[in-house]
């Protein structure tokens, strides 16, 4: 509606003070340069967004804003006076505040929602640690109010782990803001909100920005920079490959992040469809209040499920795997009765899950990419339950080829690699052993677009090839670019399943948001 | 296909450039660095020896090296039933407790009820078994965190054993509640588990080396030992490889009940009684060992050899000061700076992380 007018420069308040000058800022871990000399200027009012592909050196450079790296090079001026980010608490004191994209890391498990929303003010000894709940919840209650949270206190009373995931982000948010910070940087705040979070987030992010704040966005959603930013900042191989003012030539932003044998490997994907049913559920009730839907998984296509966070993708994956139990109705698969107990039924037979959450559910600190690769697969790399090292090193060696992993050779640790290749590498172990149902929950999520295209063409491959390919995302430009067939789920119940070809992006937000 | 050829030669190239973070270009000090951590305990061990070999004319005969491989094998012994709950994550307080029990329950089947000693070493076994399947079954069907389940199963044997005997000790030739002489005693054949030779290898020192072999190869050349270590790196994510991880872990505990019971088989037979305090302080010794063969290699993770290693050096040390005069009442403080050396090789020195994160 009034896109338009927010994305004109001419309605920032005049005139455009720079309150944050990144001046030429390096970094290197090892001999491992990350950060290639990146400078960057933040103006009060304005919405900067910052894009870039995995490892380009984001994560880097925000860290260097919130004072966790004080050895970087080059300067940080704030108000125009050089500053010292010695630690995340000076970058506090110079008005800077960050959320990051892990909550976890954030969050204080154990306290309640009000000793986590007033944690900044203990810490800095403005409040006492010892005190009774009752007496913080006034602040906590004024914190929670800036975001319209409308927290009762039956809410902030509760331990802060009973919160959902999107609540203990806008708990983080909140927190950052009851400090009126000069300067906001965001880390992907949208990963793991639901579309009406979203745009209550945004509301926010316009008000900041009215009231003089400056925000610096990172995202890898084009759309959430055409509607919010006013600049758009490209960070490539640690360096800056492109920088715009609105109206941004989306085109090129994209060419900026990518390399470009990337751009050329992109091609439009012929919709394929399948006939035989590989898995069909029958009565199957997804989440605890929803109608028992029924759901065919054919054989050689592609079908994305798409549904907010909640919709019961997850849950849907899952009780397939074998993962967790189905709470009602049944299932078959190739026509026979299917119930699994345990995921190792599902393996034996074929199918496969990417869990949604790459670090919790599918890495193992310190292991190999060989290892982890053949870990779900030991069977085939031992005779007598002995392990052969030649058999497992072609294993890992095949997987690092054939999904073009980025590692120097397949002894290498896994949790070394980048997002993008350490997602190639739990994707591509399952892809590599012929699978009949291969689930794909997420695959996409903090992964560039590199990743995701190869990603994307290797599961079409594999429908071509008569696997049946499904992707669960809430994202529904990237189902559309990836699924031949688009499911709709909707608090647990099927609103919509189509071929991608009949039905448009706003027949799927259409039907996403009719909530009965 | 053409597509990912050049895709992988892209990858190729800029992997090369990204080399350093590899690990091809490390600095000279970073070199040093992990061959300290690598092979930093082995040679404090190696400087040690020679130490006591040359200031103390006794200390590398052959008798005294074999006393010392003997004095090393219950505490390695235990030392391994400890690792491989390490290696699923988890941590048997238990087994020194276990270690009791077969001491008393081998004292009870030869004296109490006379029989042979084979009997007896089948009793101990099935001690063992059954505290460990105890174990499991708190661990995997109850769900009770492992340290808090053990704990509480090691108070339980604790304190149960005594009550058959009303708190005294077994030995040979006692004197019954009903006046009349205890039947049976330590047989022959049971005691040569202790004092007996295989050529010139003393049985202890076979047992304990025939099991560190066992123990290496299970956990690094079979699938059991590498499900294990998936179990201990990150449990969901091996749940979601297919792996029972359920199974696995009670496996792991019923392997440590088993070891804690060969250990225990080995103590009562070099004591000859059945002596109600024994084997309550082999527990701590057993998981600083282990904890010990963490770092050596560099492995950052549990094992059989480093396991085998930090009870020889154990073992070395006391053996060497003894010789220097020093009194049994600084043996536990000597033992402690083995450990905290060690630990200081693993943990402040290394680069690698190391993972050992019993749950709780």
């Amino acid at each position: 509606m009034d896109d338009e007018v927010v994305t004109d420069p001419a309605a920032a308040p005049a005139p455009a003070a720079e309150v944050l000058n990144l001046d030429d800022i390096t970094m290197a871990f090892g001999g491992n340069q990350v950060l290639k000399g990146v400078t960057v200027a933040l103006t009060a009012g304005r919405v900067t967004a910052l894009l870039g592909a995995n490892g380009a050196g984001k994560s880097t450079l925000i860290k260097v804003l919130a004072g966790v790296y004080p050895d970087h090079g080059g300067t940080v001026r704030v108000g125009g006076e050089p500053v010292q980010m010695t630690s995340p608490l000076a970058a506090a004191r110079h008005g800077i505040q960050t959320v990051h994209q892990r909550i976890d890391e954030n969050i204080v498990p154990g306290l309640t929602v009000a000793e986590n929303l007033v944690f900044e003010e203990i810490i800095r000894g403005e409040l006492p640690p010892v005190r009774s709940l009752r007496r913080l919840l006034p602040r906590a209650r004024e914190i929670a109010d800036t975001l319209d949270l409308g927290w009762p206190d039956s809410v902030l009373t509760k331990d802060v782990f009973e919160l959902g995931i999107a609540d203990s982000q806008l708990l983080l948010l909140a927190r950052a803001l009851s400090q009126r910070p000069r300067v906001l940087v965001l880390d992907e705040p949208t990963s793991t909100l639901s579309a009406a979070e979203v745009d209550r987030l945004f509301a926010l992010i316009r008000r900041l920005r009215s009231e003089g704040v400056a925000v610096l966005y990172v995202t890898h959603r084009l759309s959430e920079v055409r509607e919010l930013a006013d600049e758009v900042v490209v960070l490539r191989d640690g360096r800056i490959s492109s920088s715009q003012v609105a109206p941004f030539d989306m085109a090129a932003v994209v060419r900026a992040m990518l390399t470009e044998s990337v751009l050329v490997q992109s091609h439009e994907l012929v919709e394929q469809r399948g006939h035989d049913v590989a898995v069909r559920l029958q009565g199957v009730q997804l989440l605890s209040r929803c109608a028992p839907i029924d759901l065919e998984l054919r054989y050689g296509e592609v079908t994305g499920v798409v549904g907010l966070i909640g919709a019961g993708k997850s849950e849907l994956a899952r009780g397939v795997f074998g993962a967790d139990r189905l709470r009602t109705g049944s299932m078959t698969f190739d026509g026979r009765p299917y119930r699994p107990r345990h995921s190792k039924d599902a393996v034996r037979k074929g199918i496969y899950l990417v869990p949604e959450d790459r670090a919790a559910e599918a890495m193992l600190p310190g292991w190999s990419l060989a290892w982890t690769a053949t870990l779900p697969f030991l069977g085939q790399i031992s005779r007598g339950r002995v392990i052969s090292a030649a058999k497992e090193n072609r294993i890992g060696r095949e997987v690092l080829e054939h999904f073009g992993v980025v590692a120097t050779s397949a002894a290498q640790a896994v949790d070394a690699l980048s997002g993008g290749n350490q997602q190639k590498v739990v994707v591509g172990r399952w892809m590599r052993a012929a699978p009949r149902v291969l689930l794909l929950d997420e695959p996409f999520r903090g992964v560039d677009i590199g990743a995701r295209r190869d990603i994307s063409s290797q599961a079409h491959e594999q429908a071509a090839s008569g696997a049946c390919v499904v992707v669960l995302s809430s994202d529904v430009e990237e189902i559309r670019g990836v699924a031949d067939r688009i499911v709709v789920l909707v608090e647990g119940e099927v609103r919509l399943d189509r071929y991608t070809s009949e039905i448009d992006d706003e027949a799927i937000v259409t039907s996403m948001s009719e909530v009965a | 296909m053409s597509g990912n050829t050049t895709q992988v030669a892209r990858d190729r190239a800029s992997a090369l450039s990204k080399a350093p973070l590899a690990g091809n270009g490390l600095t000279t000090s970073q070199r040093v660095q992990d061959s300290v951590v690598k092979y930093g305990f082995i040679a404090v061990t190696v400087i040690l020896f020679v130490y006591f070999a040359a200031s103390e004319p006794a200390f590398a005969t052959q008798l005294s090296i074999f006393q010392m491989l003997k004095g090393a094998a219950v505490t390695a012994i235990l030392g391994l039933a400890v690792m491989f709950t390490m290696v699923v994550g988890g941590l048997d307080l238990s087994i020194g407790s276990t270690a009791g029990l077969s001491v008393q329950l081998a004292a009870m089947t030869m004296v109490f009820y006379n029989l042979t000693g084979p009997t007896a070493v089948v009793v101990v076994i099935l001690g063992g078994l059954v505290v460990g399947l105890l174990n499991a079954f708190l661990i995997v069907v109850c769900k009770i965190p492992d340290l808090l389940a053990t704990l509480g199963v090691m108070f339980v044997i604790q304190g149960a054993k005594l009550i058959p005997v009303r708190g005294q000790s077994i030995s040979s030739g006692m004197t019954l509640r009903d006046g009349s002489t205890a039947p049976g005693k330590f047989t022959a054949d049971f005691l040569k588990i202790d004092r007996g030779f295989v050529g010139r290898v003393p049985v202890p020192v076979l047992i304990m080396l025939v099991l560190v072999v066992l123990a290496w190869f299970v956990l690094s050349r079979t699938t059991w030992g590498r499900v294990m270590y998936a179990i201990g790196a990150n449990p969901e994510a091996a749940r979601l490889a297919g792996v029972r991880v359920g199974f696995y872990r009670g496996l792991a505990y019923v392997v440590s009940g088993l070891l804690a019971s060969v250990g225990g088989l080995i103590l009562v037979s070099r004591i000859g009684q059945g002596d109600v305090n024994a084997g309550s302080s082999s527990l701590l010794e057993a998981v600083a060992v282990a904890l010990v063969g963490t770092s050596v290699l560099g492995m950052g993770k549990p094992n059989a050899w480093g396991t085998l290693l930090g009870a020889l050096l154990v073992s070395i040390v006391l053996t060497g000061l003894t010789m220097k005069g020093l009194q049994y009442y600084h043996q536990d403080t000597a033992k402690g700076v083995v450990l905290l050396v060690a630990l200081l090789f693993s943990f402040t020195i290394s680069r690698r992380k190391v993972r050992y994160t019993p749950a709780t």
